[in-house]
Formats: C-alpha cells, sequence, structure tokens
C-alpha cells in the first residue's frame, strides 16, 4: 500500500510492537503528530513537559520491561533536549530508540528556523544516529534503528526524519518486528579453562552487571552461586541481577559498596565477571583491584574486555551462553574457608553501623521497602539518596531497580519512573533528593496527568549532599554552591501540580505518609526531612583500595 | 610504550561517516597524525587511512571501537613490514641564484618530480614513505621551504590478500 512516511513511522512503531512513545510535539514533527491522532487507539503517546523528561521516561519504560522505548521530539530545541536523555542510556545500554523531525532535505544547512545539526550532537551520545534522505529508505531505517538498539551491546539509536520524507509517500507492506541480531557464540576452549578455574577456586566470587539484565539471563546467577559455592557482588547495574534476600548477596561493591560486599574483592582467589565494565568507581585503584584473584571476564562487547582491568580469561559473546555452560559444567564446589572469611566480613559490616537517634536516610528507606510491593519499580536520581538505595534497598525482582549508573544524571528519575510505571501498569517509587528533584520535577506535571501510581519519596537534606560531601572530605569544608537555601514547600509544590504531599519529620510520621502514598493510585510526594550532614558511608576514596575506606 | 601505527578501515561510503570515525578518535583521547579517505573498487565503500600514536592497551581498545561502529566493515592494523605504505607531497622551495640546480639534482636524487617553475622558486612532486619525505624537507631546508602540502598515508598489503571484498552486487 502507499503511505505518506508519518503513516510509515507509525506502521513500523505498530509492527514492532510499540503501543507506547514519549514525546513533544512542534514544528518539524506536527505532520507526524497528525498522524499519532489517526492512530491513537493503536499508539499511546505521552505528552511529557520537556523533552529530556521524554528521553528519560522511554529508558525508563526499556529498564523496567526489556521492550525498546520511544521517544519523539521535533527539531532544534527539542533534539537538543534529547541529548541528556540518549547519554545516560548509552553510558548504562539501555535499548531505546529516538525519532527527531527536522526541517525538509533543501533546508538542511541554512540555520532554518529550529534547524540544529541533530546527527552531529546525536553521534557521542548515541549508539548510532540516521539521517533518512529518501522515503524509500523511512521504513528500512526505523526497523534497523530497532534491531541495532537491541543489538549486541544494546543503546539508544536517534532516527532523523526531515519534514519533506514525512510527507512523501511510497509503497509500504508490513513486515515482522524485527529480531536483535543473535549474540556471538562464546569460545568453549576458554569456557573450558573458566570451569577450570572456577573448579580450582576456593574464594570464587561473582561480580554482576547490567549485561545479565540485557541477556535477560538473571536465573542462572542464583544456582552459579550455588554451584560454585561463591558469593556474589554488583556494579548498581547489576543489583537485581540475584535475589537481595540470598545470604550469598553482597551487594554493591566499589567506592560506595557495601563493606562486605568490596572486602570480598580483596580476598576472593577467582572473580567471575559478566555484564561488568569495571569502572572506576567499582575498583577504586585499578593497580591493586582484587589482589589474589584471577579474573574471568564475561562480556557481549569485546571492547570491554581489557580495557579498565587486565583479565586471566575474556570470553566474548552471548552471556546466556557463556554462564548456561559454565553452570552445567562446573563440580559442585564446597568452600567453607570463604564461608568463614566472608561471615567474618559480614559481621564487620554489621559492627560499622552506627546507631542514630534523629530519622536518618536508611530509616526512610528501610520503610518504603516494609510497605512498597516486591515489584514496585525503585527508581532514584543521583547523589547520596541513589547510594542510600543502592545499599539498603533490598531487590528481590529483576529489572526493578532504575538509576542512571554510568553517566550519572541528576534528573533522571522522574522520567524513569513514569516510563517504568506506563511499562509495567505497576507502582513506581521515585526515591530523589531536594537538588536531584529540582532538575525535572516538571514531569510531575506529566505523572498527575496519566494518573500514575507514583510515589515520590524526598530525602530533603536541605543541600546537594554528594557534592558537600566531597567538599567535606577533599576541600577542607569549604562548601561552595551546595547550601542552596531554597525555600520551596513540597507539599504545596504535590499540590500545585494536581498530586498530593506529605511532610514527615520523624519515623512514625514517614510510615503514616507511606501508608497514606500507598494507598492512593496517583502521585504523590512524600518529603522526608534528613539530616543536612551526613555521609555515605562505607566510602573508598577515589583511586583508593579498602585499606583507605571511611567509616565514620 | 608508545609506537606510530597505520590503521586501514572500510566504511560505507555516506555523508558523515569521517565525522563519526574522527569523532571516535578525539572520544578516546588519540591524536590523528594523519588521515586519508578516499573511493574504493566498490562504490559502496570508502577506504580510511589514519596514522596515530598510542601503546598497545590504547590501540587494541581504539581497534575494538572502531570496529563497533555501524559504518565501519572491516579494521585493520598495517604490519609495517608486510605493507606498501605511501604519501604524496608537493613542496615550495626557494631557488635564488645558483640554487635551482642544486634543488633539481636533490629532488631527482629522491625521486621527485619539479611540476611547476618560476623566477626564484620550484615546485616539487613527491610520492613515497613518510620518513623519505621528511627526509627531502630536512636537506631542502637550507634553501628555504615556502610551503608544502603532505596527503597523509595510504597503506596496501603486499601480496594477492585483499583487505575487503564484497562483489559490487551484494554491497549492502
Amino acid at each position: 500500500m502507499m503511505l505518506n512516511g508519518c503513516d510509515i513511522i507509525m506502521e513500523v512503531l505498530i509492527e514492532q510492537g510499540v503501543d507506547t512513545i514519549f514525546g513533544y510535539p512542534g514544528g518539524t514533527v506536527l505532520d507526524i503528530y497528525d498522524a499519532l491522532y489517526r492512530y491513537q487507539d493503536k499508539i499511546k503517546h505521552v505528552l511529557t513537559a520537556h523533552e529530556q523528561g521524554a528521553a528519560h521516561a522511554a529508558d525508563g519504560y526499556s529498564r523496567a520491561s526489556g521492550k525498546v522505548g520511544v521517544c519523539l521530539a521535533t527539531s532544534g530545541p527539542g533534539a537538543a533536549n534529547l541529548i541528556t536523555g540518549l547519554a545516560t542510556a548509552k553510558a548504562d545500554s539501555i535499548p531505546m530508540v529516538a525519532i527527531t523531525g527536522n526541517v525538509a532535505t533543501s533546508m538542511i544547512g541554512t540555520d532554518a528556523f529550529q534547524e540544529v545539526d541533530t546527527i552531529g550532537l546525536s553521534i557521542p551520545v548515541a549508539k548510532h544516529s540516521f539521517q533518512v534522505k529518501s522515503i524509500k529508505d523511512l521504513a528500512p531505517t526505523l526497523r534497523e534503528a530497532f534491531r541495532f538498539a537491541k543489538s549486541g551491546r544494546p543503546g539508544p539509536v536517534l532516527v532523523d526524519v526531515p519534514k519533506n520524507i514525512q510527507l512523501s509517500s511510497a509503497e509500504f507492506s508490513p513486515m515482522p518486528a524485527v529480531e536483535k541480531t543473535p549474540d556471538a557464540e562464546p569460545d568453549k576452549a576458554l569456557l573450558d579453562k573458566a570451569v577450570e578455574l572456577i573448579n580450582e577456586s576456593k574464594r570464587p566470587l561473582l561480580f554482576c552487571g547490567g549485561g545479565i539484565i540485557n541477556a535477560n539471563c538473571w536465573d542462572l546467577i542464583t544456582p552459579l552461586a550455588e554451584k560454585a559455592d561463591a558469593y556474589a557482588s554488583f556494579s548498581m547495574m547489576g543489583l537485581t541481577t540475584m535475589d537481595g534476600t540470598n545470604e550469598r548477596y553482597l551487594g554493591m561493591n566499589g567506592m560506595h559498596g557495601r563493606l562486605a560486599s568490596t572486602k570480598a574483592f580483596t580476598e576472593a582467589d577467582l572473580i567471575i565477571a559478566a555484564g561488568v565494565r569495571f569502572t572506576d568507581r567499582a575498583t577504586g585503584n585499578k593497580d591493586k583491584f582484587a589482589p589474589k584473584a584471577k579474573i574471568i571476564h564475561i562480556d557481549v562487547d569485546i571492547a570491554e574486555h581489557d580495557k579498565n582491568i587486565v583479565a586471566d580469561i575474556t570470553v566474548a559473546g552471548s552471556l546466556e551462553t557463556a554462564l548456561g555452560y559454565i553452570l552445567e559444567n562446573i563440580e559442585q564446589k564446597n568452600n567453607p574457608e570463604w564461608h568463614e572469611i566472608m561471615k567474618l566480613f559480614k559481621q564487620q559490616e554489621e559492627d560499622a553501623k552506627i546507631p542514630h537517634d534523629c530519622l536518618m536516610p536508611w530509616d526512610v528507606i528501610n520503610a518504603v521497602q516494609a510497605k512498597a510491593p516486591a515489584d514496585a519499580n525503585i527508581a532514584t536520581d543521583v547523589g547520596q539518596h541513589q547510594m542510600w538505595v543502592a545499599q539498603h534497598y533490598t531487590f528481590t525482582k529483576p529489572r526493578t531497580h532504575l538509576t542512571s549508573g554510568g553517566l550519572g544524571t541528576m534528573g533522571y528519575g522522574m522520567g524513569a519512573a513514569i516510563g517504568a510505571a506506563m511499562a509495567t501498569g505497576k507502582r513506581s517509587v521515585l526515591f530523589t533528593g531536594d537538588g536531584s528533584f529540582g532538575m525535572n520535577l516538571n514531569e510531575l506535571a506529566t505523572a498527575v496527568t496519566q494518573k500514575l501510581p507514583l510515589t515520590i519519596v524526598i530525602l530533603n537534606n536541605s543541600r546537594l549532599g554528594m557534592i558537600r560531601q566531597w567538599q567535606s572530605l577533599f576541600f577542607g569544608e569549604r562548601f561552595m554552591a551546595t547550601v542552596p537555601d531554597r525555600k520551596t514547600d513540597f507539599v504545596k509544590l504535590a499540590e500545585a501540580f494536581g498530586a498530593v504531599g506529605y511532610r514527615a519529620e520523624t519515623l512514625e510520621e514517614v510510615n503514616a505518609a507511606l501508608d497514606k502514598a500507598f494507598s492512593i493510585d496517583t502521585p504523590c510526594i512524600v518529603e522526608c526531612i534528613v539530616p543536612s550532614d551526613e555521609n555515605v558511608l562505607p566510602m573508598v576514596p577515589p583511586n583508593g583500595t579498602i585499606d583507605n575506606v571511611i567509616l565514620k | 610504550m608508545n609506537e606510530h601505527f597505520a590503521v586501514c578501515i572500510i566504511v560505507t561510503n555516506m555523508a558523515g561517516v569521517l565525522t563519526r570515525i574522527s569523532s571516535l578518535f578525539s572520544q578516546r583521547g588519540f591524536n590523528i597524525d594523519t588521515f586519508t579517505s578516499g573511493a574504493t573498487e566498490n562504490p559502496a565503500y570508502a577506504r580510511i587511512t589514519i596514522t596515530a600514536t598510542g601503546d598497545q592497551r590504547k590501540k587494541d581498545q581504539l581497534l575494538k571501537q572502531l570496529s563497533k561502529l555501524y559504518d565501519v566493515k572491516k579494521v585493520e592494523v598495517m604490519q609495517p613490514e608486510n605493507t606498501i605504505l605511501r604519501e604524496l607531497m608537493i613542496v615550495k622551495i626557494k631557488t635564488e641564484g645558483d640554487k635551482l640546480r642544486e634543488v633539481i639534482d636533490a629532488s631527482s636524487v629522491f625521486g621527485g618530480k619539479v611540476v611547476d617553475m618560476n623566477p626564484g622558486t620550484v615546485c616539487v612532486e613527491m610520492c613515497g614513505k613518510g620518513t623519505k619525505l621528511d627526509a627531502f624537507l630536512n636537506y631542502v631546508k637550507a634553501y628555504g621551504i615556502l610551503e608544502y602540502c603532505r596527503t597523509g598515508l595510504i597503506a596496501v598489503e603486499r601480496g594477492s590478500n585483499c583487505m575487503f571484498s564484497q562483489p559490487v552486487e551484494d554491497a549492502e
């Protein structure tokens, strides 16, 4: 059938299984919005307050559901506003497709109204970007964008569609949804060596990252830990790859990791790392990282091998195949000495906890944990609250933790929480700080319009806490620009947006507010007043080791 | 330890691809020494030759990152002992007084060709390995180099082996 470009976009989205997109209209996407009007029974368009929110929502949609999230923006400022969202998704390997309008091809390069070099802007922040220059390329390019977004190491792909292409017509025939290109088969010889190392190991440690989520193979982690008689540490992106209540689950490692988790790396004799990339925040001083261990590094992206850490065995390709093969071929191990060591580390972690007599951020996190459904989407912004959630929240289901791990994007959480709630139909909880919330709180309007079950927990310390912490520890307490001295009334702000707001200063008030917040299925802010000078601990200083850990 | 190396990259012959390649070098902290691009036997693809400097680990990382780019079909580091490396240069040299003969003699020793002459100046075209061109420039420096322009290296493996071959009709 002959269709114009806008209808081709709609038809390809439908054939790819897209039923929800996040976007903001504008001059060069008016015709696409006209098509959305006609297709509104098949594609739900969610109007956000800002294109950045749309990008984060598409990202959150993807993280929560495993599907490719889609956002739509106009040319110029619309495209420019997507950039932070694309960079966030790229850093965390999240598959999404961003569609942007552009001025007509005859106008490109003339500094036309709302013209910007979208492709040029997107190059370092997208996995790839396409500009469609001929109507016959439109459908194949969109399909290719979906395939490329989810294949290999996933990431965001941008498709820029000039206005005249939207209005041209071409023959269109529907196709089945594109499949991801199968991951490469891991090298069996290398896997056999890995099996041998695990069989020989007395103190094995799994190190699990977000790649396991992307590979949808989290089911292999607990059996692998049990058969290898190993413990498991996690990068922040990998926190939901194992049930957090399992006794082998040590939680996040690294700069703000849990003590036993970080210490495990110093005593382990073998690290089995899967879907992680050994960032500086996870390893500390790379020269002194895991000093007694051999390292097996399994990743779908060959470029991660030997990038940050030189491993003893690097396995490229499908994580599911690699971990499945290892699980099947290793012996059932028994490592009693390792349990003794880890028991000691866990006790040390317990002993390092400092009692407090006022409302602490983790008291709030624990209170939310007690009341929130296990399958709630837990989104965070970036900073101290993000670390406290990573340390204290016990995740039991995969894809329930949404956080900007690699890029560290303050303001990520609002959009992500919205996208996750729309993807799953389940409640989203956003943990945020007064600083991060200030970045994209405009999206509260979106959540209200969509009547989303969204609980926003603001850990308000009246500080830009994480930067303040660094100024406190490394800059002689010269607090520059981290004491905002704002007079924002978050309860009134919630009401102004058409949401509900509560303020809590004690644990009783927190519990009472949460009871109310979880009883309603529309957006609600719970502002919790927490101390201003609390630091995230433990802390391994930048480029440090566990020997430099700050515990109080 | 830093080494100087040449990389050949086969890319889809499309607008914007050069930007993506050069952007990757700067994103990963590499200085490009030379960069050349041109058509290949298959019009769907272009061949880029880049020379850069870096240690082994950074080089490996760069090659892997290059190979992940959507438009990149093949990446190869050229082995110097088995590669024909050539660069073209045009130099404009002062030839005051009786120096003209000396400059012309020197350029023919280096295998160069005089392509333009004016009273007081001469333009010499020269092709060869970078080190030969450097040596010539060094020699004629005393006469006075007015300007020169170099294309950057191109590289092809010796023998019958080809880096990338795809029949034209199969091109994507």
